[in-house]
């Protein structure tokens, strides 16, 4: 069955079974191999991509279910790691493995977008679903706060580069989309 | 494919011969079908000065790495070490994973693999050397370019200066003339007064590639015409196939093949989650063999009968009968930890193609010799027809040691005559597992009239890891009594024995090993021996270590940074432990809150002092710390694997949890430093974890945590 959906900015079409979750369409059918199986019960987040803006396991999302939405993934949320949240991961080093961060950054990213200034509560309640066996969270919440610095700091300056408008767009899409999980 | 990951064609990568034409490095070139996925761009001509260190014409370094990169940071360590000595630009530094090659056997093993702490300590000289080498290479290009003797020379920053003339060339310029330079046999090494990179913090490497999804772990592998693979496995250890019945599996559209092989049926799909489809369609009926009445319950109880009987001394000292019988008081105390599993973010995968006369392999894998013995065998081909591709691993700790999932990707392929990924899913990696062992402790302790300890004894009954790999001398395994026969307390009468207690869940090498359960074990009763002869803690270790620099300067910064001698404010408790393993000296002091009413405990904050050695990369060492406190938490506090009729219990991140974010602790990390050689951080910090977070336990309410992981009545 034919399903189309808007993937990082363009159209796309997949002809897959309707219960086929999103996550295996982005990995296997697409080959889009930077959102992560972890759990397959989103009981982990290394799944986690946006759909319409809220952050969702798509491990457990159907294909059927994102019909004509508008899906984001790690790969989409900036051509060039210039995303606030990727540019702080950078400069905290936050990765270890990295195999959960695509997941934590996409959670973070729906975070910022609702919540600019979030507190070290609500970045653990943000972030719990997302496991690091690394034990990254340290950084990682560092880097959230680094990332809100950054992100104030570009909505305040109003310079935007070509890649940022995408960004804007889809920044409306999380902040429309109300909680996240 | 990602430029950290591109595989290369060992035939043409190694310099084979002091003229250098044979390591002329151009690009790599497979055969047939995989000619496409190896299409990458050749920059600028890369020239290899050793096996280690390549210069391209276009100044880029790129450092072989051929060291697993499972998190730990080695990547980024290993290159710092070799560009230190080769005097290069840090910016122009890339990495390549190395294939699979006699010239990186790890010398503690006696094959390529990653473990036991080993890289940063058996790459130190090595590295040092190959960078050190390469480095006189391009001298000696310039110098014989320039018709200088080389002693007029310097490097700097990637580029060879002669002073007297003001001539330079980059590295680059000078590659390809340096390529045909012999490799210098005596390599001077700097003095590290002129470190400018080794001991600095450095950003990793990896990082903007793991910030992008563009990072490829083996689970990321995708071939042309390959095909994906699910494996139903005997749910009981030990038991194997009766028969199976693939007509609803193979009814699943996408389900290409339903196959026996030797770790049960695999269900071989044109998508995972298809494949994992046919798989629940699957109907197999298993033999359960000998273990399946075995239960978490069975094997205590074996634990406690083996360990009411001596068992092999593995550590002697004085007298220890005599001693308890002049004692002026005796302690007695069991302690228990259960199975754990490791629970790598990335489930276990492999993906394999054979092919004609060839197989390669593509695996997040520490054991690359390994992995190639195992896929010829599986493929019927010898190993050097066997071409292993390490890919980034999401995740390690031990459990890619081994190597079950490449004996499935290989056989899987050989059947289907095509690519083949096996995946597992995360209820496959609960269950099939080698597990940390469960293992049990009896000791006893004799203390003298003032309180001081005079005797110690301690019995360890546990299954034996090595035994998996051979019989044991004397059914006696070391790895079974890491570091409990070699503690460093002045105790003069010491008895540690052994007694080997197989269970039949498989076992094996779990971050810190044996000393992640001796740890618990051993700092837990010595602060048991501190409460019986009314000391504190703190200083009844300080005593015990007086005569041991390394041991007592961590555990005195600790204390010193906790401030260890002022009150802690009310309903805050803290507890300490110090513990020596992989050669890395580290003392934790761990402070909590508990609630007594609400059997709630908080872990607040861990301060951790630690000795490896001279620091290579503080930033990683701060962030291995931060890891290991993470994964030592969670074993103290949340995780257990139990078995049940021959099974595993747990399936999942539900009944099996781990910490999550809203559980971490302020970690606050102190380096010693040191001159002496660096050794890995991977594990060494992890056995403290438990028995600074008891003893806190201990502090707050007097109840002494025994058994692992710590449950609410323990808080009661």
């Amino acid at each position: 069955m034919a399903t189309q959906f808007t993937l990082n900015g363009k159209s796309q079409t997949v002809n897959v079974n309707p219960n086929m979750p999103l996550l295996w369409v982005l990995r296997d059918t697409l080959g889009m191999t930077g959102t992560k199986f972890g759990c397959g019960i989103a009981l982990c987040g290394a799944c986690t991509v946006h759909v319409n803006g809220a952050a969702t396991r798509s491990c457990v999302t159907p294909i059927s279910s994102v019909a004509g939405k508008k899906i984001t993934t790690i790969e989409g949320l900036s051509t060039d790691r210039s995303h606030p949240v990727q540019q702080a991961w950078v400069e905290t080093d936050v990765p270890q493995c990295g195999y959960c961060q695509s997941g934590q950054i996409m959670s973070a990213a729906a975070l910022l977008a609702k919540n600019p200034n979030p507190t070290d509560a609500q970045i653990d309640d943000a972030m719990s679903g997302n496991i690091c066996r690394c034990g990254t969270y340290q950084r990682l919440r560092q880097a959230i706060h680094r990332a809100a610095q950054l992100y104030t700091a570009r909505t305040m300056s109003g310079k935007k580069r070509a890649h940022d408008v995408v960004r804007s767009a889809h920044v409306a899409e999380v902040a429309a989309a109300g909680d996240p999980r | 494919m990602n430029p950290s990951t591109r595989h290369i064609d060992r035939r043409r990568f190694l310099k084979t011969s002091a003229a250098g034409a044979a390591g002329l490095w151009v690009g790599f070139h497979l055969p047939g079908p995989l000619a496409s996925i190896a299409a990458d761009e050749v920059a600028a001509m890369p020239f290899a000065l050793n096996a280690w260190v390549h210069v391209g014409t276009d100044d880029l370094i790129t450092i072989f790495i051929d060291k697993s990169e499972m998190g730990q940071g080695i990547l980024t360590g290993l290159a710092m070490i070799a560009a230190e000595e080769l005097d290069c630009d840090w910016k122009k530094v890339r990495t390549e994973f190395a294939p699979a090659e006699k010239v990186y056997v790890n010398p503690w093993f006696g094959v390529q693999s990653t473990g036991a702490s080993s890289a940063t300590r058996t790459s130190w000289n090595p590295l040092r050397k190959a960078g050190a080498a390469a480095r006189m290479m391009l001298i000696e290009a310039a110098a014989q370019k320039w018709g200088v003797d080389n002693s007029e020379c310097r490097a700097e920053n990637s580029v060879i200066m002669h002073a007297a003339s003001g001539r330079r060339a980059s590295y680059g310029s000078l590659a390809k003339a340096a390529a045909k330079l012999p490799i210098p046999a005596d390599v001077p090494l700097k003095d590290s007064k002129q470190y400018r990179i080794v001991g600095k913090p450095t950003k990793r490497l990896d990082t903007r590639l793991k910030v992008s999804g563009a990072a490829e772990y083996g689970i990321d592998v995708r071939l042309p015409g390959m095909l994906y693979a699910v494996v139903a496995r005997c749910p009981v250890f030990g038991g194997k196939l009766a028969s199976f019945d693939a007509t609803k599996a193979k009814a699943v559209p996408g389900v290409k093949h339903v196959i026996e092989i030797s770790n049960g049926i695999a269900v071989v799909a044109d998508n995972t989650w298809t494949a994992m489809e046919g798989r629940r369609a699957l109907e197999v009926k298993w033999d359960e063999g000998p273990n399946a009445t075995a239960s978490s319950a069975s094997i205590s109880k074996l634990f406690a009968e083996k360990a009411a009987q001596p068992g092999y001394v593995a550590r002697k000292e004085g007298d220890v009968e005599a001693a308890l019988g002049r004692a002026a008081k005796t302690i007695e105390a069991v302690y228990e930890v259960p199975f754990l599993a490791h629970a790598t973010m990335e489930p276990q995968n492999c993906t394999a193609y054979v092919h004609g006369d060839r197989c390669d392999v593509w695996a997040p894998t520490q054991a690359q010799t390994n992995a190639q013995n195992t896929a010829a065998a599986a493929a019927g081909l010898k190993p050097e027809a066997v071409f292993i591709h390490t890919t980034f691993l999401g995740g390690g700790f031990g459990r890619r040691f081994e190597v079950d999932y490449v004996r499935e990707a290989v056989e899987i392929s050989k059947a289907v005559g095509a690519p083949a990924k096996v995946t597992w899913s995360r209820e496959d990696d609960f269950q099939h597992d080698y597990y940390r062992t469960a293992s049990y402790a009896r000791f006893t302790a004799g203390l003298d009239a003032d309180g001081w300890p005079v005797a110690w004894s301690n019995r360890i009954a546990c299954p034996s890891i090595m035994a998996r790999f051979g019989p044991l001398k004397n059914n006696f395994d070391s790895r079974s009594v890491e570091i409990c026969d070699s503690i460093p307390y002045a105790i003069p009468n010491i008895l540690v024995d052994y007694q080997q207690a197989e269970a039949g869940i498989p076992i094996g090498f779990w971050r810190s090993v044996g000393a992640s359960q001796n740890g618990f074990f051993l700092e837990s009763f010595i602060d048991e021996v501190a409460a019986a002869g009314n000391k504190d803690p703190y200083e009844l270790r300080r005593r015990l270590l007086a005569k041991s620099p390394r041991h007592l300067a961590v555990l005195e910064k600790a204390a010193q940074e906790s401030a260890w001698s002022k009150p802690l404010p009310a309903g805050r408790f803290r507890g300490i432990a110090t513990v020596t393993s992989y050669f890395g000296f580290v003392a934790q002091v761990i402070e909590i809150s508990l609630n007594r009413q609400k059997r709630e405990l908080k872990v607040d904050r861990v301060i951790c002092a630690l000795d490896c050695g001279r620091p290579v990369n503080p930033s990683s060492l701060e962030a291995q710390v931060q890891s290991c406190v993470v994964y030592g938490l969670t074993a103290a506090l949340r995780s257990s694997i139990t078995i049940e009729r021959g099974r595993v219990q747990q399936n999942n991140f539900d009944d099996h949890p781990v910490l999550r974010i809203q559980e971490m602790p302020a970690v606050e990390v102190h380096i010693m430093p040191s001159e002496l050689p660096p050794t890995g951080a991977g594990e060494f910090t992890v056995p403290p974890v438990a028995p600074a977070l008891c003893n806190a336990i201990f502090a707050a309410i007097g109840k002494r945590v025994r058994r692992l992981p710590i449950s609410p009545e323990d808080l009661a």
